[in-house]
């Protein structure tokens, strides 16, 4: 991604933003609130427009793409505060995430075998979960899309440790096969714990880059607060 | 060299506009003395449609209360003056001023019923309204139920000496109906309430988080402009002197025209709806002979500037030359001095 | 026996209400869209099953088989075409420019078929009747009821049971993560109005029978469809049954007081229920 701005309105949210991503990597993204970490996803996602060649993915530029061209590209997102939908079953919420039919390990079957709770929960209403089984199906239905780039925008809001940690705990299972994905965390050490480079944002800027195990936590804290 | 900022409402356009509209407003109370019978009937009309549309436009654009039903203040007020007159007695301009404060009382039940609708649902709200409303007057038998009625003579004659006479009242009465709704579209929205009545529009819910009871400023808007459009429509029929509940409650004559003025002339704006008015008593008056493709040519017309400049004509002028001729907004202004 | 009669009369009329509504609650529904020109397009329904089945010398009832893929065509290029661009958070576009298209639909058809009421001839259907006891139901009020019926329960199976619904529902509760899967809205929106034209074919097709009809009522079809809709609850499709039959027998009803009623008759009742239960009789219960 080179040189990407975003908009809201009037309002400048992201100021010539230069990132990069291999194939099979994880990257984090860190930064305090308001830096620009859900716009960036957004941006991403094809949520808000750019010029095309503001983000390549693959090689080709999607920045101008809408959200369901980009989702069949093969780009999907967790979104921040999970949204559901609220008029669909628990498994109707996975199934749509299906929708853009790309072939893949990810199925109804292979979902419900990562988190079997949502196999019992399967026909009741989405809003009826508890805060992580719901935080289950957002990542289900990403999953579902069986994505090369999966999008998660802070996965741990709202939720209690133990839930974070089984989450986390399945991450890895998640993303193994040379599945690529973006992490935005406000926690620090979760974020770095799961991937191999970190980027953080600062009003809208990249304030820092490197190695997730190579940053030290004062440089870190120096970007993420922006104290000199 | 320093910089200094003046912050005032008025603008050398709006001064000029100002003076122009002084002079067109003597004009147009001279009209009478130098325009023909017809000429003064169709001075009369726009004038009448320039009420409409600007209290039209005071809901739909400014308080955001969109009614395709504003045929039923029309033809109440129209009713009211029939009524008052035959019935009450009432010298015809006692009835139009009583037909405003009666059209206020009715709207008041009427609010507290289709405020409860929201957005679009709230539009067709009000149309089952004028329904109601047409639907009843047919009722009364001693208006002429279904076929209607005419004013009688001597209520006519009441009015003025002579057919000149009567005819100049009449077109007076429009002219003084439209100065005094523009006027007060003008000065409410200038006001303390009219403010919060732009908030509103701007931002619903930083207008509530800044303590503005919107439901009431709505309600106000509400209950005055159906007065007002109910006096309007006592004039309507004033010059017609012939009521029917289809004529009084035509949905096309009294809501769709003004919609369409206030569109292509510009929602939201003051200026709109003059523009508009003009914009459509020009187009009328050269494709009235077409009949039905009048209509088409104005719905398609009213969806492309909706489509293409949702802010109409006025909008289009307002953006290029950064005019406004009722200045609302406070304008700041940088004026650069030498020395301190 | 008069009023059971024209109660039962009445349920019959609402299943035509019933029909009006569906089209209109089916959109509102999907994209919170209100289309003031839903009743002037039950009209124009009406006159192309007249002209079909005039040209083609075919019963009314089977140029449905053209006018509901027509209608539904015409749907889905009006959506894409004209009002996916109006659809935003201010109301105000999409309601005037369905206003505008009212007004053009209502002139178009005056242009071409003249303010004359006109009917299509169903033949022996129109006057055939059963006698239950001394109760006569017309078979064509009994026909109508009946598809109302079907028209619904279909609607309620695609909503609730097919990937189709599934992707009306996702659009409506959030339209950018439904797009994130893969949803484009834009398209999703075109089959949303082109079923509800789809509906609206349907309806006009049995009012152009049942009774005679001219290029102006369509504002007096959108009235009755809405308060059909407001009366069972937004949202609610069997509701929108319930409150097209409630709208039929407070007319019928009140045309057996007094013929000068019946509509008014209507307009009342919907009034008091707007009064006393604003959100309808049965306000969707889910999400
Ligand atoms: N819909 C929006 N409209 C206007 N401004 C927004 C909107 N969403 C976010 N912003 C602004 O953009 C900036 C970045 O927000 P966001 O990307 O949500 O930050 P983060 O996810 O890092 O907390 C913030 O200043 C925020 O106020
Ligand atoms: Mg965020």
């Amino acid at each position: 991604m080179t040189g990407l701005d975003a908009f809201y309105g009037d309002f400048q949210a992201l100021y010539g933003l230069d990132l990069h991503l291999d194939a099979g990597e994880v990257l984090a993204i860190i930064g305090a609130n308001g830096a620009g970490k859900t716009t960036l996803l957004r941006s991403i996602a094809g949520l808000i427009r750019n010029r095309p060649e503001a983000i390549r993915f693959r090689g080709s530029p999607v920045g101008a793409l809408r959200a369901d061209q980009v989702a069949g590209l093969g780009i999907a997102l967790v979104p921040e505060g999970r949204q559901l939908f609220p008029s669909l079953s628990v498994e109707e919420n996975l199934i749509i995430g299906g929708r853009v039919g790309r072939k893949g390990p990810w199925s109804l079957d292979a979902v419900y075998r990562l988190f079997p709770i949502l196999k019992e929960r399967r026909n009741q209403a989405s809003t009826s979960l508890s805060g992580g089984q719901q935080q289950m199906v957002a990542i289900g239905r990403a999953l579902m899309a069986n994505p090369d780039l999966i999008l998660f925008d802070e996965i741990s809001l709202g939720l209690a440790p133990i839930i974070i940690r089984d989450i986390y705990a399945a991450l890895p299972g998640i993303v193994g096969d040379g599945m690529s994905a973006i992490l935005v965390e406000q926690d620090i050490s979760k974020a770095l714990s799961v991937s191999s480079r970190v980027y953080c944002l600062q009003e809208g800027r990249v304030s820092l880059e490197g190695a997730s195990d190579a940053l030290l936590r004062e440089a870190i804290s120096r970007a993420y607060f922006g104290i000199a | 060299m320093s910089v200094t900022y003046d912050v005032t409402r008025s603008s050398q356009a709006a001064r000029i506009a100002a003076g122009l509209g002084a002079v067109i407003l003597l004009l147009l109370i001279a009209a009478p003395w130098w325009a023909g019978r017809a000429e003064l009937r169709l001075i009369g009309e726009i004038c009448l449609f320039l009420s409409l549309a600007s209290l039209w436009n005071l809901m739909a654009g400014y308080a955001g209360l969109v009614s395709v039903g504003q045929q039923a203040y029309v033809g109440f007020g129209g009713y009211m003056l029939f009524a008052l007159t035959i019935f009450g007695g009432l010298h015809p301009l006692a009835a139009i001023a009583l037909a405003g404060v009666l059209g206020a009382l009715v709207s008041v039940p009427v609010a507290a019923l289709i405020f409860r609708l929201r957005g679009a649902y709230f539009a067709i709200g009000t149309w089952v309204m004028a329904e109601v409303f047409r639907l009843s007057f047919a009722q009364v038998s001693a208006l002429g139920g279904g076929s209607g009625t005419s004013l009688p003579t001597d209520i006519v004659r009441s009015l003025a000496e002579g057919r000149a006479a009567r005819e100049a009242l009449a077109y007076w009465l429009a002219l003084a109906a439209s100065v005094l709704v523009v006027a007060s579209v003008y000065l409410f929205l200038r006001s303390r309430r009219g403010l919060a009545l732009t908030a509103i529009r701007d931002n619903e819910l930083a207008a509530a988080s800044l303590g503005i009871d919107i439901w009431r400023t709505k309600f106000v808007v509400y209950v005055v402009t159906s007065a007002l459009t109910a006096m309007v429509g006592a004039l309507i029929f004033l010059q017609k002197l012939r009521i029917s509940p289809d004529a009084a409650f035509s949905v096309n004559d009294w809501t769709a025209f003004v919609i369409f003025i206030v569109v292509i002339g510009g929602i939201g704006t003051i200026e709109g709806p003059i523009i508009g008015t003009l914009l459509f008593f020009a187009l009328r008056e050269t494709l009235a002979d077409l009949g039905t493709t009048y209509l088409l040519v104005l719905g398609s017309v009213a969806i492309v500037v909706m489509l293409k400049a949702p802010k109409g004509v006025w909008g289009l002028i307002r953006s290029r030359f950064d005019l406004e001729l009722f200045p609302l907004g406070f304008r700041v202004r940088r004026t650069d001095q030498k020395g301190a | 026996m008069d009023w059971l009669n024209a109660i039962v009369q009445g349920t019959l009329l609402g299943g035509l209400y019933a029909l009006f509504a569906a089209g209109l609650s089916l959109i509102f529904g999907v994209m919170r869209l209100v289309n003031i020109a839903h009743g002037d397009l039950i009209v124009l329904a009406a006159y192309l099953g007249l002209s079909t089945s005039i040209a083609l010398g075919m019963h009314p009832l089977l140029v449905l088989v053209a006018v509901v893929p027509a209608m539904a065509g015409m749907g889905y290029v009006l959506q894409r075409g004209v009002l996916n661009r109006t659809l935003g958070d201010d109301i105000l576009p999409p309601l005037l420019v369905t206003f505008g298209l009212s007004v053009i639909v209502q002139n178009a058809l005056l242009e071409i078929y003249t303010a004359d009421p006109r009917k299509m001839d169903a033949g022996g259907l129109e006057t055939a009747s059963v006698d239950l006891g001394g109760l006569t139901l017309g078979v064509l009020p009994v026909l109508t009821f009946a598809v109302a019926v079907g028209v619904i329960a279909g609607l309620q199976w695609v909503f609730y049971r097919t990937a189709l619904g599934r992707a009306f529902r996702a659009v409506s509760d959030n339209q950018d993560i439904a797009q994130i899967m893969g949803l484009n809205k834009a398209h999703v929106f075109g089959l949303a109005m082109a079923l509800s034209l789809a509906v609206v074919a349907v309806a006009g097709i049995f009012l152009g029978i049942r009774t005679s009809f001219d290029p102006s009522i369509g504002g007096g079809r959108l009235i009755f469809g809405f308060e059909a809709v407001i009366i069972g609850g937004l949202g609610n499709l069997w509701g929108t049954l319930a409150g097209g039959v409630i709208l039929g027998v407070a007319q019928t009803v009140g045309a057996a007081i007094d013929p000068g009623w019946q509509l008014l008759a209507g307009h009342l009742v919907f009034l008091l229920i707007l009064a006393i239960r604003p959100n309808g009789l049965f306000p969707r219960m889910d999400g």
